[in-house]
C-alpha cells in the first residue's frame, strides 16, 4: 500500500454521466461506504499520559483535526469510531481498555500512538506494570512512532488510517501487497 | 527562616543529628527510634512549626533503606528534609499519621512499593497494586520473571 498523505478532499468514489434533466452516477457501494465512514471518524476520550497532551493539540485549533473528519472526541465508546491509544498501557488499564474498545461498535479502528503505545517504548526494560505494545491487548490499525510524536505526526497517521479504509483492504491483503513490494 | 538560620537552629535544637544544607533545604539525618519525638518537637516548636508533611517517600540503598520525610510551615514558609534509616532486615518504623493525616496515604504507598511496615498506622494496606501482589516493586532485589525483562 502506498503510504501517501491524500489532498484533504477526496473526490467523491465514482463516475458521474450527464444526462438530459440531471446525471447517472456509477460507483460501487462499497467504495461509497468506505469514503463515508474515511471521512467521519469520532475518536475516542482516551489517554493515559503525555502523548494525551499532543492529541488534545490536534483537536485544538491550530492542528484541528476536524479538517479531515475526525471532529469530535465521543465520551462513551458507543459512539466512537477509533480508540487513540496515547499513552502507555499498565497491566492495570489493559482490561479497561479491552473492555472499552469491546463495547465500540463495528467498524472500528485503533491507532497506537507513540512508543509507548507500540511496543512500551522506555518502559520495555526493568519495568513490572507496563504493558509491552498495546497490540497484546486489541488489535491496531496504523502504529505511529514518537515520545511524544509531533501533532503533525498524529496528523499523518490517522490521514494514513483514512487511507487504509478508503483502499477497503484487510490486513492480511495489505501485508502480501507490501511484501509483494518491499520483498519478504 | 532562610536555609542558613534554619540549619543553625536546627543544629541547636538537635545536638547529636547531623544536619547539612542539601541541594534546596536543610537535610537532618536521625535513627529512626527518634522519628516521633523528633516530628514531635519540629511541629510543635513555636519558632520552627513544620505543620505541612508535603512528601513521604522511601530509598533503597540495598544495605538499608532511607526514609525520607519533607516537611513544610506554611506560616514560616521554611522547608526541611527528614531522613531516617531504617534496617533492612526489620524493615519497621513508626508512622506519621498522628501528626499528618497525609501520611496516611503516602504510607500506604511506600508499604506497597517498599514494604516498610509503619507500626500503629490505621489502616495499612497496599494502595496501587492488586491486594494478592506478591513482592515490593521497587526494591532494589524484586524481580518479576513474568512482566519484567531485566537488561
Amino acid at each position: 500500500m502506498d503510504v501517501k498523505v491524500s489532498e484533504p478532499s477526496t473526490p467523491f468514489p465514482g463516475t458521474i454521466h450527464e444526462t438530459p434533466g440531471g446525471g447517472i452516477l456509477l460507483s460501487s457501494l462499497d467504495d461509497v461506504i468506505n469514503w463515508a465512514r474515511s471521512n467521519s471518524l469520532w475518536p475516542l476520550v482516551f489517554g493515559t499520559s503525555c502523548c494525551a497532551i499532543e492529541m488534545m493539540s490536534v483537536a485544538s485549533a491550530k492542528y484541528d483535526f476536524s479538517r479531515f473528519g475526525f471532529e469530535v472526541f465521543r465520551a462513551s465508546p458507543r459512539q466512537a469510531d477509533v480508540i487513540i491509544i496515547s499513552g502507555t498501557i499498565v497491566n492495570k488499564m489493559a482490561p479497561v481498555l479491552k473492555r472499552l474498545f469491546d463495547q465500540m461498535p463495528e467498524p472500528k479502528y485503533v491507532i497506537a500512538m507513540g512508543a509507548c503505545a507500540t511496543s512500551g517504548g522506555p518502559f520495555f526494560y526493568n519495568t513490572y506494570s507496563v504493558v509491552k505494545g498495546a497490540d497484546h491487548v486489541i488489535p491496531v490499525d496504523v502504529y505511529l512512532a514518537g515520545c511524544p510524536p509531533r501533532p503533525e505526526a498524529l496528523l499523518h497517521a490517522l490521514i494514513t488510517l483514512q487511507e487504509k479504509i478508503k483502499s477497503g483492504l484487510t490486513r492480511e491483503q495489505i501485508r502480501s501487497k507490501m511484501s509483494e513490494e518491499y520483498g519478504k | 527562616m532562610e536555609n542558613e538560620p534554619l540549619l543553625n537552629s536546627l543544629q541547636t535544637g538537635f545536638p547529636e543529628a547531623t544536619i547539612a544544607i542539601g541541594s534546596d533545604w536543610p537535610e537532618m539525618s536521625i535513627e529512626s527510634t527518634q522519628l516521633l519525638e523528633v516530628i514531635e518537637k519540629l511541629k510543635g516548636s513555636d519558632n520552627w512549626d513544620f505543620n505541612y508533611l508535603f512528601c513521604e517517600t522511601c530509598v533503597d540503598w540495598k544495605t538499608h533503606f532511607t526514609m525520607v520525610y519533607h516537611l513544610s510551615s506554611t506560616q514560616f514558609r521554611h522547608s526541611m528534609v527528614l531522613k531516617a534509616k531504617v534496617d533492612r532486615e526489620i524493615p519497621q518504623i513508626e508512622s506519621v499519621v498522628k501528626f499528618y493525616k497525609t501520611a496516611e496515604m503516602l504510607e500506604r504507598e511506600v508499604y506497597d512499593l517498599f514494604g516498610i511496615q509503619f507500626l500503629n498506622h490505621p489502616d495499612l494496606r497496599r494502595l496501587l497494586l492488586t491486594e494478592d501482589w506478591v513482592g515490593y516493586p521497587l526494591r532494589k532485589d524484586y524481580h518479576d520473571p513474568i512482566n519484567m525483562i531485566k537488561l
